[in-house]
């Protein structure tokens, strides 16, 4: 094993990019969970993402529109759940696992031509001057636009949520959505917006993977991705800042057991790769044995106005 | 106000109930002819191949009539387990992961003994592939009761887990020594008859885990119908507040559901592995615990709907597998089509548990 083949530097810029696509499911899924509705669909939003941001990719050629394309076909997604957990009031734990069910299998019917094709790549940003500043020059000021994206959208999230009307009003609907009603709010309408949100966050950081990570489409590529952002929503305690926190923390530990792999380290392959996903585990129960705190009010509950 | 209002019955129409599957079934015939035809198939010929060739073709019967019973197995005696849980409240949907477990703890146990030809084999491997998928949705059951732990994450977080674990297993601890080096474990159905879940009627595809899933049915629906357990499961799904004061420990229930929904996944993946899939392999679990929560709403979390569900999804399989062959449907279109299925279930509740009234609603 030689340990002196992993680069800090490049470490922790590779750290940035392993985590971008949970930190877009993420966030979405968040304002999603703060309007009230848990949609376990995020993985099955992904990897439709996935997929229509790589056609899209490959057939224009242009990665950008590919993201638009995947933000979009996340949205249409999500769209289904909307009306069947808003209009027709159906269980949102198995509405949201039929989502993920049905992803899946429309990600790999549509994917099937697309198989073992590269995708255009998407360049980096090579920011004049900062770039050139050794180590931080690489780890923050030379990456993809998505990254920048993502963290924007982190601040804005924030922002919107902690200073806006509109934040105040999704809080109220995410909080008590019977007083919200009362208060004249249209609590579906917000909902189905927050829950579009979503489904576009997850669309795009579902594209990220397909376009910029991998970057190739692969049936099923996602490989539990969504299911981890639901997990750093509960992490993060709906918090926008502590999202990033917990992905950049998953992203570190998917790439250090990477580096650890690629290292030739005396660990069997396997038991590196169910790292992530026991360390999500953990951390699930350190966050829930301090009592779940932040949990939006109504979460998961049905809404259905009487009068 | 609306034209269209839906107002809430005082408790769920059991007409609705039983009659939506049924419709849930047509429409996902209807949308998914429509998806077959954007997909260049006739759609009338599609469905035709999906739902009625694999009974009753002069050719493909034969061959898969006793495939039904062999790819039913193991969904009904998984989503029988699920249906338990998912009636209190409680959510494992990491059953492909306690599969996955089961059939190594299973296989494990039956390999250590290799050769023997002894009849406690075969039992032995039973107890133990339960007790894997047991102890694996303990996991989730313990942290859920301990620390309050979301078990829907942590279930679903654990089938990656166990992925790596089968992989790790085919590779290393359970690899055939007389392999030459290939990945997978000795052949259970081919080359160990002690351990070998064969067709007990031959020509039928009756094997074990048939039988074991009959048997869960009729357990769950006993248990369901006649004893303070399933009553306290039942009351739980509908009114938690009620259950409390009525003396049901939350625990013990958690415990309860999520372990028993645990053995039987293990009990099923350890049938899957010793017959029809005959070896651990790498890629020997084809996400039947995935299927089983489609197969356990589509029966309404009722056993005897399970049943019947579990035998349509199996003939959706073995139709489609038919579909792929003759008509070159791609398989992922049958998964779309049970995600359509569970869809249109969903939606279709609506109508069980909220009544439509037209026009303006009367002042009060």
């Amino acid at each position: 094993m030689d340990l002196t083949q992993i680069n800090p530097v490049l470490l922790i810029a590779s750290l940035m990019v392993a985590a971008t696509p949970i930190l877009l499911a993420a966030i979405g899924e968040m304002v999603v969970e703060k309007s009230g509705v848990l949609n376990l669909g995020v993985e099955g939003m992904m990897i439709v993402g996935a997929v229509v941001g790589f056609a899209i990719g490959v057939n224009s050629g242009s990665p950008a529109l590919g993201f638009i394309g995947a933000a979009i076909g996340g949205a249409a997604l999500s769209l289904v759940f909307g009306l069947l957990t808003q209009y027709l009031l159906s269980n949102q734990v198995a509405t949201g696992l039929g989502l993920t069910l049905f992803g899946l299998g429309l990600s790999a019917l549509i994917g099937k031509p697309y198989e073992g094709m590269k995708s255009p790549v998407l360049g980096k940003l090579d920011i004049p001057v900062l770039s050139d500043i050794p180590v931080i020059g690489p780890i923050f000021f030379n990456h993809d636009p998505m990254v920048y994206v993502s963290l924007l959208l982190i601040g804005a999230v924030w922002y919107i949520l902690k200073f806006t009307r509109a934040g105040l009003v999704l809080r109220a609907v995410g909080e008590n959505h019977e007083a919200a009603h009362a208060l004249g709010y249209k609590v579906i309408r917000v909902r189905l917006m927050a829950i579009m949100f979503g489904g576009a966050c997850a669309g795009l950081g579902g594209a990220y993977i397909s376009l910029v990570r991998v970057p190739q489409w692969v049936e099923g590529m996602t490989a539990g991705a969504g299911w981890i952002a639901l997990a750093i929503v509960v992490f993060a305690s709906w918090r926008p800042w502590r999202i990033l926190l917990g992905a950049y923390l998953f992203g570190g530990v998917t790439v250090l057991q990477l580096n650890l792999q690629a290292a030739g380290l005396a660990i069997p392959v396997e038991y590196l790769s169910m790292s992530p996903y026991l360390i999500t585990i953990v951390v699930l129960v350190i966050i829930s044995a301090r009592g779940q705190h932040g949990a939006p009010g109504s979460l998961g509950r049905i809404f259905h106005a009487s009068s | 106000m609306n034209m269209i209002r839906l107002e809430k019955r005082p408790s769920p129409s059991k007409f609705w109930a039983g009659i939506t599957p049924v419709l849930a079934v047509i429409a996902t015939m209807i949308a998914g002819g429509i998806m077959f035809w954007f997909l260049g198939k006739d759609p009338v010929e599609a469905i035709r191949t999906i739902f009625w060739d694999p009974l009753f073709h002069e050719t493909f019967g034969p061959y898969s009539r006793p495939q039904l019973l062999v790819k039913a197995a193991p969904l009904i005696l998984i989503a029988i387990g699920l249906s338990l849980g998912f009636r209190a409240g409680i959510w494992n949907i990491g059953a492909e992961g306690q599969y996955i477990m089961g059939a190594i703890v299973g296989a494990g146990v039956g390999l250590a003994f290799y050769p023997s030809d002894s009849v406690l084999i075969f039992p032995l491997m039973v107890i133990a592939g339960g007790f894997g998928g047991w102890a694996w949705a303990m996991i989730p059951g313990f942290l859920k009761v301990r620390f309050g732990t979301n078990e829907i994450l942590v279930s679903l977080m654990l089938v990656y887990v166990a992925e790596s674990w089968l992989a790790s297993a085919a590779q290393g601890l359970l690899r055939n020594p007389d392999g030459q080096g290939f990945p997978g474990s000795r052949n259970l159905a081919r080359d160990y008859p002690a351990a070998s879940n064969l067709e007990i009627i031959s020509g039928t595809g009756m094997h074990w885990g048939v039988v074991a899933a009959f048997i869960a049915v009729i357990f769950a629906y006993v248990l369901l119908s006649r004893h303070m357990l399933g009553f306290q499961v039942r009351l739980t799904g509908e009114a938690p507040r009620a259950a409390r004061f009525s003396g049901v420990k939350p625990a013990r229930l958690i415990l309860f559901c999520l372990g028993t929904s645990g053995a039987l996944a293990g009990m099923a993946g350890l049938f899957e592995v010793s017959g029809p899939a005959g070896q651990i392999s790498i890629d020997f679990n084809s996400g039947y615990g995935f299927t089983a929560i489609i197969v356990a709403f589509l029966g309404r979390l009722n056993p005897i709907g399970i049943l019947l569900a579990g035998l349509l999804m199996a003939l959706t399989y073995i139709g489609g597998e038919l579909a792929q062959l003759m008509l070159g449907l791609p398989g992922a279109a049958i998964q779309l089509f049970q995600g359509m299925l569970l869809f249109f279930l969903l939606a279709m509740d609506v109508l069980s548990n909220y009544r439509i009234r037209l026009g303006k609603p009367e002042a009060l």
